[in-house]
């Protein structure tokens, strides 16, 4: 038996929210519903779309692919008809809408046979046909990794640490046999190792092939790009492959059963919610089956957000889940509100991580709205940042760089190990209210281009 | 509270551009947003944000701030009650004769200030920030009683157009603004800023504390008297030449700029500002600790020749700027190093070189000040070589690599 290597985080903040699944809420079941794929969920491909409006397409039929990579497809994980192929500004390509048909179909060429004494390269090709490649993210960042390039290591987070998150400890415990053949799989991948990162579940220490390292402490512990600096960060011109539990058991299922599976377990969660709960469906689920009749109040100006309160991306009623999110939190606006000095308020029902407000000193759950609480500002406070970021990154400096466009700086100062993730907690508790993610990203995307 | 919103919102329009009073929409935003939360919401990633904001920060230090204007006011009466040979102390007529003569520095630094962060903001068509709310109260604080108004004037209008508005605002100033409002003051009008007779208020207010001075009064500071002492024993004396003691200068009941001579007012703030979490502990503490070994080793290799080493280290700490720099002047964290390891630099220095500015130069007794302005120039190049340490370790993660 080998010890379980723990490492401890002590920096980050797990917000107490309202709106949490209360244990043994039953899961619903809401299968059979359109789906959409959004281009945009799938950073760093530029989109080819393979179908047209009308097509009948089968679960794993590509709905479009990678401009640069044609390898790298983006299946339909239902069979039936395109209903939409939607295009913005300058024809970029929003989102490919399919409508199901009776029969969920699947495509030969997407599931082929695997056994476990192939090698790595049919390995890759079955990730590739399968669609699944796509949901597999590559830290430095966080787009879909290139096919070309062997990862030095990779990593699988089996807990979600945003506020709300679903668990899936369900899944650790049924799945366990599609999850040692997934790591297996992914083992012939790379050179280095298969990092399983666990908070303190015993039954993944059984698993073969994979080093197995417990992580304790608050979010963003569960971020994989916060996992592999603590292990070991990532340097110039390394790549590390991060996918999360569900994809390595979808993986696991296509390489020994030959199963193509997209369903998906979605937690409805958030305080607008009447009673917050797990549904079963498919990935790029559309909304409105989902959320109908949940809502507490039908009349109040609700923000949906597809994925949690810090990442997730804002969604209309009519919207469709986003990958990688297996979650939908619904809170309230708060647009319509005055609220009168509140920069003075005392009152115990303000979220706040600053002592000075009271409710901080109450252990309780609270249910904030989407206002910003101030003006947008110069960065005025130091040192805030670093409290939420357990990694070796000087955030402030970084951000910096990323404002000045300094491209020597950002390399320096680390944006090949972080990920706009990362620093959504700083961007919490930012009494400057900056938008940091975005800030990140931007740096990121001038470092993609100052790299192609 | 809903009519004034209703009130807001009708006269919103005329802010508006187009509007007849479309040059003064900042203010008008700045009325509005103090009054009402934004009830703006975030349109990009996290969807949920902190309810602090730098209105709150900025308020929290200006409460901090309060015990040491109660004090300072009531200690303006009681050194002018002092001066004039009284020999009562009526409480509320010394805290009236202080109040009144604060009332107008304060009126005028917040006028002349915010009229300009105003204006400023107005041209550069943004949001009024808050950063002069502090500033505004600081002025008056540091500034010697007898400061003419229109010195006050004149210098707080150099300080923010010259040492904030031209480097883009609150948020992008290298010096302290009150400070520089200060040193302004003392390096452009020297004859009537120094000596002994600036930090006692001699003249009547309003009807109070009429009277003239006595024979015996002498204006100088604790450390004004020190630095021009004479001889082996060192004996600080107050304004009619009792003899002071630790205690007194604890408690503040020595001359001195009107918010420093408190150390008990002091440290009330200084509480208030860790608690909340807003001042950088790392900071206020590592200035003491530097002010505290400089004193010991000054006072170890006391001489006659610079009678400040004569002082204790305890003293040195208690006396003049050291302390209200240490807590409200070195943790501004716009001029301050901004990493958590260069904070400790930061601070020690400025403990260090507070004390020694102090002490081994007879004629300039006040370090604190100049102290915190040199670390303000040196803040990012301590927070450069924190920087720096970071991109090295990197760095050699990759070279042990290849």
């Amino acid at each position: 038996m080998i010890m379980t290597k723990i490492i401890s985080l002590k920096k980050g903040l797990d917000i107490k929210l309202c709106g949490e699944i209360q244990t043994g809420q039953k899961a619903r079941e809401v299968s059979h519903t359109a789906i959409a794929i959004v281009p945009d969920d799938f950073p760093g491909i530029t989109p080819k779309a393979m179908v047209k409006p009308g097509d009948n397409v089968l679960k794993g039929t590509p709905l479009f692919t990678d401009k640069k990579y044609p390898d790298i497809k983006i299946v339909s994980p239902i069979s039936g008809t395109v209903t939409n192929v939607c295009r913005g500004e300058r024809r970029k390509l929003l989102f490919i809408s399919v409508e199901p048909d009776e029969k969920n179909n699947i495509l030969p060429e997407a599931a082929k046979p695997y056994k476990d004494s192939d090698d790595s390269e049919k390995a890759q090709q079955l990730l590739l046909d399968s669609g699944l490649w796509a949901f597999m993210r590559q830290v430095p960042f966080g787009i879909v990794p290139r096919p070309s390039v062997t990862p030095r290591d990779i990593i699988i987070t089996t807990f979600d640490s945003a506020p709300l998150a679903p668990s899936w400890e369900e899944y650790i415990n049924t799945q366990s046999d599609y999850i040692q053949c997934g790591a297996s799989l992914l083992k012939k991948l790379t050179s280095g190792n298969v990092y399983l990162s666990t908070r303190n579940n015993e039954a993944l220490s059984a698993i073969d092939n994979v080093e197995v390292i417990e992580f304790n402490g608050p979010h963003p512990a569960g971020n994989p790009s916060v996992q592999i600096a603590n292990i070991k960060p990532v340097n110039k011109g390394e790549v590390v492959w991060t996918l999360d539990l569900p994809t390595l058991v979808r993986i696991g299922k296509l390489a020994k059963s030959n199963e193509l599976d997209f369903s998906t377990e979605v937690a409805i969660t958030g305080y607008e919610i009447a009673t917050p709960h797990y549904v079963k469906t498919t990935i790029g689920a559309s909304l409105q089956p989902l959320l109908e009749k949940q809502l507490k109040n039908s009349n109040q100006h609700v923000r949906i957000i597809s994925g949690n309160v810090l990442t997730g991306k804002l969604e209309q009623l009519n919207g469709w889940l986003h990958y990688p999110y297996t979650q939908i939190t619904v809170i309230d606006e708060g647009d319509d509100k005055t609220e009168f000095m509140g920069w003075a308020s005392l009152s115990a029902n303000k979220l706040s991580e600053n002592r000075s407000f009271p409710g901080n000193f109450i252990s309780r759950k609270f249910c904030p709205d989407a206002r910003l609480h101030g003006g947008r500002r110069a960065m005025i406070m130091s040192g805030i940042y670093d409290k939420y970021l357990p990694m070796d990154i000087l955030v402030e400096f970084l951000i910096k760089a990323c404002i000045a466009k300094d491209f020597d700086q950002m390399e320096q100062l680390g944006i090949y190990e972080i990920l706009p993730e990362d620093v959504a907690l700083c961007e919490y508790a930012d009494p400057s209210k900056l938008e940091l993610q975005k800030i990140l990203q931007e740096g990121i995307n001038l470092a993609i281009a100052e790299l192609s | 509270m809903k009519q004034l919103r209703r009130f807001l919102d009708k006269v919103k329009p005329h802010f508006q551009p187009g509007g007849r009073l479309q040059h003064f929409h900042s203010v008008y935003d700045g009325f509005e947003t103090f009054l009402f939360t934004p009830s703006t919401t975030s349109t990009t990633g996290v969807s949920i944000h902190d309810s602090i904001d730098s209105k709150r920060v900025m308020i929290i230090v200006v409460l901090s701030l309060i015990p040491c204007l109660l004090f300072g006011m009531y200690n303006v009466g009681y050194q002018h009650w002092l001066a004039i040979g009284s020999s009562t102390f009526p409480f509320w007529k010394l805290f009236g004769y202080g109040f009144c003569q604060m009332f107008w520095r304060i009126v005028v630094s917040y006028a002349v200030g915010l009229g300009i962060e105003f204006a400023v903001a107005q041209w550069r068509k943004e949001e009024i920030q808050e950063g002069f709310l502090v500033s505004g109260i600081l002025i008056p604080l540091i500034c010697p009683i007898e400061t003419p108004l229109w010195m006050l004037a004149v210098a707080t209008a150099f300080s923010v157009i010259f040492v904030k508005e031209i480097f883009g605002g609150t948020g992008f100033n290298i010096f302290n603004v009150a400070l520089v409002t200060r040193a302004f003051l003392f390096f452009a009008y020297p004859s009537q800023m120094s000596g002994d007779n600036v930090f006692v208020a001699t003249d009547s207010v309003l009807g109070l504390g009429q009277g003239t001075t006595v024979d015996a009064f002498s204006g100088a500071t604790p450390l004004g008297q020190v630095a021009t002492h004479t001889g082996t024993t060192l004996q600080i004396n107050n304004v009619v030449g009792e003899p002071l003691s630790y205690w007194d200068a604890f408690i503040g009941l020595i001359p001195g700029s009107v918010g420093e001579t408190s150390v008990i007012a002091i440290l009330i703030g200084a509480v208030i500002l860790l608690a909340t979490g807003i001042a950088s502990w790392r900071i206020m503490v590592s200035v003491f600790a530097g002010g505290f070994l400089m004193g010991i080793v000054a006072h170890y290799f006391q001489t006659p020749l610079y009678p400040v080493s004569m002082l204790d280290a305890v003293q040195q700490l208690t006396l003049g700027g050291f302390a209200f720099g240490a807590v409200f002047m070195a943790t501004d964290p716009v001029t301050a190093a901004r990493t958590n390891a260069g904070k400790y630099i930061y601070g020690f220095l400025i403990g260090v070189i507070a004390i020694l500015i102090r002490t081994y130069n007879n004629g300039y007794p006040e370090g604190a000040m100049l102290a915190i302005l040199l670390m303000n120039a040196f803040a990012p190049l301590i927070d450069y070589c924190v920087v720096q340490r970071n991109i090295r370790k990197r760095m050699r993660r990759i070279n042990i690599k290849a």
